[in-house]
């Protein structure tokens, strides 16, 4: 009897998911430009290692931040013992004013309904908390980030059920899917407390248009639910069009100081913009006081050390760094994703049009044996050890069709990037010719068309896609 | 609490099926509505200050380590002069420490709180940095290392009196129930088996599956070490009901004489067997020895390996800034310094601990014999006008309004007899200490003077 909880018996941790099994391999044998130029490319890591070179040179010309110093003076004691939950008063003032620079100044965020959190994992978790008794469900658009498996369920005993997006609108959330998942958790007896939505998308890397926040909107206003957005991605949005967040939506319906409006809340985090993963700063933003009460008790049981507050607090504030920082990390990712998604295109594989985020959704859908998840899973496993790349395969992120990869692009140098689209190349037109040699001339041809074809097919559905709208 | 929100919702809309938040949400099992908060209210509308303030409320209800600080400042300038912790002109150190985000903790930082841990123990026990997990504070430690042993509605027994921020840490949203094991002063408020199994009798009875005992050694609020025959039945207990026992041992560093204090990790230092090993979990932090609680650093440490693996995949939610870990990291494994830090720092708290009990008795006030934490366990029994919890919540107030001191009641730490105050001395100047002392003795002078007057 003195087993453990049965957290500890059930893989709800999802750690035996394949998203962390190609983790581990690359862990046994990590790509060296010098050391081990034959190993593993590490491409399943959502990190932005873009911009370090612009808060280092910031943290040179600022050493007080870092040192534990104001105006030279030591303020180690004060900030040893800051363990008050409220935070930082100017760490969030700086914050939810970096986040208004984000949303161009459109929108305003009062940081007394900022609640923090040791990064956006804590986040999430804590708004389940909040929300949802055990067995209460949350609805989430797929393909979606494989932690929330984790991060919305393990310890909350919440569940998740999908609203199935496909490749035929570009994987955009529709009015029928939003229903047919509301009426799929009535059917397994769930109640529906809410829909979470990740904006712009991981694993998509695309921006919610205009048209699915009003569509989210109402269907939460009409069927008294939360939505929760977590926005972490807001500042890698690097397309022609700006980012609009869910605050945008209400704020243009008119819904500001609704009732509605207090049932929407915002997850944010330096993880992903400022590629600051390690600093653990997550944040909760919501309208309703109690959902700010009850998160701000908890976060007692994840804070962020008083001593990032202090030095996130001096950077943020610093609007010259903030507006050049946010301007150049948009350039850098713009450049990168083109380098990656034209190192694709030579191999004769194509992607979602993205325009955000740290990575690209990459259509393999050609390369697979059978259009089955075991063929994925097979394409998955050569990928890994003989093309030596670690991508994220579709099924991880409980995408509905088989064949979707997610291949970041912001976590090496350039010439890695060259090198792992090379080495993409050499397979795809390896497994081309083997393909040619091995079938018969009229499967040949077929095949062939049927590639072509494909690839056409997915050109078109692009432009088909709804244009967004202002 | 959430109750009257809900309802002017529902009339401003015409749905009658207003969405809920979580029964967590709205419970107030955080506790925060306890006189062990409302007394810090007081303190932040009035606080004292020696010059701007003199006539505010003193806190004596934070337990705060503030005694040592100028050793830390000392080493961190010698360390960095210049103030750049990674290195100069920022570099490689920076972006690296940025992007480690491995649940697994800095490896130098897990070494370096290891061999703290033994230092401390007096290399009594030896700690395995693969065993250690790192969480933000103690607190998070706590509520996870709950959540891996037990499920909702199953129960820890907590010896009584215990710290008051348990009744959160450990129940909140983890569902799980505290039940007491009754400790009095007959003894010093050790644990008895006799109390131990009544304790244990009275979950049974309830139908409440038991899963562990917690015990903080040192005590708080007590002040007190836990002896090492207590310690040895306590596992003799556990073993017997096969259950688990957690010692929460952030005070450690806090004992004036160490060779007065016996973890639980000596105990089952010298036992081979795995199975009793097994269930022994050891929660840590740097908030209290080394005051520093805003930078969240806790610590599992575990003999049992599924509760590391599990451990380890939980810190997820709670995680230790690689700023933190980084900076701590040399310090904490820079013996030299640590030894020095260690004995110092044990030195000043004893000196702290005697000016307040010898203040007290020379106003006629006696204390629980005490050797460790930054506090006292004080006897005011004997000034109650009724025996009773309202009587000592009436005394309690009677302090924070008169004598403008915030102490905390026994009865938030659900101690079974009334009458005791935890009276914290470690986080205020040495003349902040003496002003609330000379406080104390005008009032029983007061007191007697009246008593005399009266008869």
């Amino acid at each position: 009897m003195k087993q453990l909880s049965t957290k500890v018996t059930s893989n709800a941790h999802g750690q035996d998911s394949s998203y962390f099994l190609g983790w581990e391999e690359y862990e046994k044998n990590p790509y060296n430009e010098i050391k081990n130029p034959n190993g593993i490319i590490q491409m399943g890591l959502a990190e932005n290692q873009l911009c370090f070179d612009l808060i280092e040179t910031w943290l040179a010309k600022n050493p007080d931040a870092a040192g534990l110093k104001k105006d030279g003076q030591s303020i180690f004691k004060e900030l040893a013992l800051f363990q008050d939950y409220h935070g930082l008063p100017e760490f969030k003032k700086a914050l939810a004013e970096f986040m208004e620079e984000i949303r161009g100044n459109r929108v305003t965020f009062d940081p007394s309904k900022i609640v923090l959190a040791a990064g956006s994992t804590s986040a999430n978790e804590t708004l389940m908390f909040c929300l949802a008794e055990p067995g209460d469900a949350f609805l989430l658009p797929t393909p979606y980030y494989p932690g929330f498996d984790r991060d919305l369920k393990w310890r909350t005993g919440a569940e998740i059920v999908p609203i199935h997006c496909s490749s035929s609108n570009g994987f955009q959330i529709t009015e029928s899917a939003l229903q047919q998942a509301y009426q799929q958790a009535q059917k397994l007896d769930l109640k529906v407390k809410g829909v979470l939505v990740t904006n712009p998308s991981n694993p998509l890397g695309t921006m919610l248009t205009r048209r699915e926040l009003n569509l989210l909107v109402d269907f939460i206003s009409s069927k008294n639910i939360h939505l929760i957005s977590d926005e972490i991605y807001s500042g890698t949005v690097f397309g022609f069009e700006q980012f609009v967040s869910v605050m945008d939506v209400l704020k243009d319906k008119n819904l500001e100081n609704s009732e509605v409006s207090k049932r929407v809340h915002v997850v944010y985090s330096l993880s992903k913009d400022l590629g600051l993963p390690g600093f653990r700063v997550g944040a909760i933003y919501s309208n309703d006081e109690m959902v700010v009460s009850a998160a701000t008790k908890m976060s007692s049981f994840g804070l962020v050390s008083s001593q990032t507050q202090y030095l996130l607090s001096a950077l943020l504030s610093d609007k010259k760094f903030t507006s050049t920082y946010l301007n150049e990390n948009q350039k850098r990712l713009k450049i990168r994703q083109k380098q990656l998604v034209s190192g694709l295109e030579a191999a004769g594989v194509t992607c979602l049009k993205s325009n955000a985020g740290l990575f690209c959704w990459v259509d393999m859908r050609h390369l697979l044996d059978t259009n089955t998840f075991e063929a994925e899973l097979e394409l998955w496993k050569k990928i890994v050890y003989e093309v030596k790349l670690n991508i994220s395969p579709g099924s991880s992120c409980h995408c509905t069709e088989p064949g979707w990869f997610r291949v970041c692009f912001a976590n090496m140098s350039e010439d890695t990037l060259d090198l792992a689209m090379k080495r993409l190349k050499e397979y795809v037109e390896s497994t081309d010719s083997r393909r040619v040699i091995s079938k018969s001339s009229h499967e040949r041809i077929k095949s062939l068309r049927k590639r072509t074809v494909s690839n056409w097919v997915f050109r078109v559905s692009w432009t088909d896609r709804v244009p967004d709208e202002r | 609490m959430g109750l009257p929100l809900m309802m002017e919702r529902s009339s401003n809309n015409n749905n009658n099926n207003v969405v809920e938040l979580s029964r967590v949400a709205v419970s107030d099992t955080h506790g925060e509505d306890s006189p062990y908060f409302a007394g810090w209210k007081a303190y932040d509308e009035n606080p004292y200050d020696e010059s701007h303030n003199p006539s505010g409320v003193i806190q004596m209800g934070l337990a705060e380590n503030q005694v040592s600080f100028d050793l830390l400042e000392t080493y961190l300038e010698k360390k960095n002069p210049e103030g750049s912790m990674w290195g100069t002109k920022g570099a490689p150190g920076f972006r690296e420490n940025a992007l480690f985000q491995d649940y697994h903790g800095l490896k130098t930082f897990r070494q370096a709180m290891a061999s703290f841990m033994e230092q401390i123990r007096g290399g009594k026990a030896r700690f395995d940095p693969d065993r250690i997990v790192l969480t933000a504070g103690a607190t998070a430690a706590n509520e996870l290392l709950t959540f891996i042993l037990a499920d909702p509605n199953d129960a820890l027994l907590v010896p009584t009196p215990y710290y008051p921020g348990f009744d959160r840490d450990l129940r909140w949203r983890t569902g799980v129930k505290i039940v007491p094991i009754h400790c009095d002063s007959s003894n010093h408020f050790q644990i008895t088996p006799e109390a131990l199994e009544s304790a244990y009798q009275t979950a049974r009875d309830a139908n409440i599956r038991v899963r562990g005992v917690l015990i903080t050694n040192p005590s708080n609020p007590l002040g007190a070490t836990v002896q090492k025959k207590v310690l040895e039945d306590l596992l003799d207990f556990c073993v017997r009901k096969n259950i688990h026992l957690v010692s929460d041992e952030i005070y450690s560093g806090s004992v004036f004489h160490a060779s007065e204090f016996t973890s639980v990790a000596e105990i089952v230092e010298n036992i081979d067997d795995v199975s009793v090993k097994e269930r022994v979990h050891i929660v840590y932090s740097l908030s209290k020895d080394l005051g520093l609680p805003g930078f969240r650093v806790g610590t599992i440490y575990s003999y049992n390996d599924n509760v590391v693996r599990t451990a380890r995949r939980m810190s997820s939610f709670t995680l230790v800034s690689s700023q933190t870990q980084h900076m701590l990291a040399s310090m904490l494994s820079d013996e030299e310094f640590t030894e020095k830090y260690i004995r110092i720092n044990r030195e000043r708290l004893r000196r702290r601990y005697e000016t307040i009990v010898e203040g007290l008795k020379k106003a006629g006030i006696e204390c629980l014999k005490g050797n460790a934490g930054l506090f006292c366990w004080m006897n005011l029994g004997f000034l109650l006008e009724k025996k009773t919890k309202d009587g000592e919540l009436q005394l309690w107030d009677v302090i924070l309004k008169e004598l403008k001191l915030n102490i905390s009641p026994g009865s938030s730490c659900h101690c079974s007899e009334v009458g005791w105050f935890r009276v914290c001395f470690a986080n205020m100047s040495e003349n902040t200490l003496e002003i609330a002392l000379k406080r104390i003795h005008e009032f029983m002078d007061r007191r007697r003077r009246k008593e005399k007057m009266i008869n």
